[in-house]
């Protein structure tokens, strides 16, 4: 497969890149889920990673945010190498992220675990004080339950929130606090058409200063909220560019329609 | 869709209440125990006030601490009996005993707060050593530390004077009164087992507690959202070993010595036993346990004499007590009382339902 490098000329000040990977790779055993990926996302830049099940994308997510620590390679984030800090310290830099596979607190409600997610990038972690009423986080809380369109709902408990639901809050907890980087792990898988517009609508509408990457196997959600595209299969990266230029690329087109994928 | 399973439900954080909330919030079952607890020295006789229900609260602290890390925190350590006999040692080293060549004498308000920084510091570096460890490994490792700690204290005696420890240990006197006498002793040992249980109560609901709750049941989400989970981890070992570590110093109080045996694996265990029994979701449970567990131990010689046994095999019975409540309620005694509570609350309703429909009806 030809790499062909044609964002490279939009990324030429490397060192100002909100993410940067270096030949970054990753072994489980012989499996080489991703290997030698290099790739640069500038700052506020919105991007797709398009690629059929088991391509490597979310061990790309896993390996930039810390879950897995990669076999090989350099990650930089915003400048600084996070190559080997913990993913809490990286969190706490302002990277976010979303799961594939909803990662929540099912004991708890909407808002609390919203709460929850805006203490973990604030000070006072560890306070042993009660919040106020007027708590100014409990008010972050609550208005990042309103953008996720899920007021109705806020003192259910999760466990008991439709599928939709769930993937909503989801994204709530990646929009806490600061972000300045969010990784969307397949957001609108699962989700109903108008779930979806939703979905668009929140995409669209964040803060220009945050970028984002997006796995995103629906194209016509994926191209309408990005502005360039990068391509993976058997863990390595194939082509970049932009949604215009991959969606009419005979060699995308002939992987994507032949690898089972719509 | 996978999410975190919790084991127990999250206590939600409850915004800072005022006292009368507070109080206002409380059912009547927990009034009522309130008040016979304050006026028990009227209605009890020493024996029972002491031997009984202030060892129990005793005991029930130290399994509090167990229980704070076992049911918020998911963590089951064994060093909390350890911290608690290392306090006691502490106090009776840096105070006053018996043993007067190794004794410093220092006065109360010197070895009591050295005696609890030193043994929560222990505590706290238990913790981070056994942190990074799950389940199983967690106990085999704070086990570990705990015989490593029973022997030091068997065999070592320019310290811990050896196989019979130290004796003569009473409790101080201040503000004109001798708290080592009955009624004193009850009410101090009353003050610090409320205090605790206040504190595990307010902590569980404050970001920290509550943090904790959520490292029990998704760390990794945790770590995703930014919180570092083994060090909040290690922050709720030396909040445990801080209960521990006041719940030793008025062990050793109580029985006026300390050797090697108050940490033995014996107590050790025993610990997990009263807090499992008891029941590990509620701060309550560790101190039903503790009163089972003192009731068992002192009256079971009479009960097994009765029914034809050896009176001395306590142990016995108290093992079998704790395998038939673990069968019938994992949720130990707490968990019992909470069903029969919605059983009875259930069957009232579901009688007033039929009143209403045979009311209705001519
Ligand atoms: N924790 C893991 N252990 C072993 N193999 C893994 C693990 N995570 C992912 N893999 C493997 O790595 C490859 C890439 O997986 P993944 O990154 O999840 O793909 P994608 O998200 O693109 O569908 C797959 O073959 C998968 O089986
Ligand atoms: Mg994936």
């Amino acid at each position: 497969m030809s790499a062909v490098p044609s964002l490279e000329r939009l990324n030429t000040a490397s060192s100002g890149n909100a993410l940067e990977l270096r030949g970054v790779s990753r072994l489980f055993g012989a499996l080489a889920a991703l290997s030698d990926v290099t790739l640069s996302v500038r700052p506020g830049e919105r991007r797709a990673v398009l690629g059929s099940n088991g391509a490597g994308k979310t061990t790309l997510f896993n390996c930039v945010t810390g879950d897995f620590s990669p076999s090989s390679g350099v990650i930089r984030f915003f400048g600084e190498d996070v190559t080997t800090f913990p993913p809490h310290e990286r969190i706490r830099r302002g990277l976010r992220r979303t799961y594939q596979i909803s990662s929540l607190f099912a004991g708890l409600t909407v808002v609390d675990n919203v709460y929850l997610a805006c203490r973990g990038v604030s000070r006072n972690r560890f306070s042993l004080r009660r919040p106020r009423r007027d708590d100014t986080l409990q008010h972050a809380a609550e208005s990042l339950v309103d953008a996720v369109h899920l007021t109705a709902v806020k003192d259910r408990l999760v466990g008991e929130l439709a599928y939709g639901q769930q993937r909503q809050l989801e994204i709530a907890l990646a929009l806490s606090g600061a972000p300045r980087f969010i990784l969307f792990d397949e957001p609108a898988a699962g989700l109903s058409p108008t779930e979806r517009q939703d979905l668009v609508q929140i995409l669209t509408s964040l803060p220009a200063h945050i970028g984002y990457i997006i796995i995103e196997h629906d194209m016509d959600v994926a191209l309408r909220v990005v502005e360039s595209v990068t391509m993976m299969h058997n863990g390595r990266i194939f082509k970049e560019g932009r949604p215009g230029e991959i969606e009419s690329d005979p060699e995308v087109q002939e992987l994507y329609l032949g690898g089972g994928h719509g | 869709m996978a999410l975190a399973e919790p084991r127990l439900a999250i206590a939600t954080p409850r915004p800072r209440e005022g006292l009368s909330e507070v109080i206002a919030r409380q059912g009547t079952a927990f009034w009522i125990v309130a008040a016979l607890l304050l006026v028990m020295p009227l209605l009890a006789n020493p024996f029972w006030l002491v031997q009984i229900l202030a060892y129990a609260m005793i005991l029930g602290m130290i399994a509090l601490s167990l229980m704070f890390l076992a049911g918020y925190g998911g963590i089951v350590s064994l060093i909390q009996m350890t911290v608690a006999a290392f306090a006691a040692y502490l106090v009776a080293i840096f105070g006053d005993s018996a043993i007067t060549q190794i004794s410093l004498k220092w006065p109360w308000w010197t070895a009591v707060p050295v005696a609890i920084l030193l043994a929560t510091v222990f505590g706290t570096l238990g913790g981070a050593l056994s942190v990074r460890t799950e389940g199983i490994y967690t106990i085999m490792i704070t086990l570990a530390i705990g015989s490593a700690f029973y022997y030091l204290t068997l065999q070592n005696y320019t310290i811990f004077n050896g196989f019979s420890g130290f004796n003569g240990v009473l409790p101080p006197a201040f503000l004109g009164i001798d708290w080592g006498s009955t009624v004193p002793f009850y009410y101090l040992t009353l003050g610090c087992a409320a205090l605790a249980y206040a504190v595990v109560v307010y902590v569980s609901r404050a970001p920290f507690g509550l943090a904790l709750q959520g490292t029990r049941d998704n760390p990794r989400r945790m770590a995703a959202l930014g919180f570092d989970v083994v060090a909040h981890r290690i922050a709720a070992y030396a909040f445990a070993a801080v209960i521990a570590a006041f719940a030793g110093v008025l062990l050793v109080w109580y029985q006026r010595q300390v050797s090697p045996g108050t940490g033995g694996v014996g107590p050790v265990v025993d610990m997990l036993i009263i807090a499992v029994v008891g029941g590990l979701s509620r701060p309550i449970g560790p101190f039903i346990g503790a009163l089972v567990y003192v009731l068992l131990r002192t009256f079971s010689l009479d009960l097994l004499d009765w029914v034809g046994f050896e009176g001395k095999r306590y142990q016995l019975l108290i093992g079998l007590g704790f395998l038939v409540i673990v069968l019938f309620s994992p949720d130990g005694l707490i968990g019992i009382w909470q069903r029969l509570r919605d059983r009875y609350r259930k069957s009232r309703e579901t009688q007033a339902a039929q009143m209403r429909v045979g009311g209705g009806s001519p």
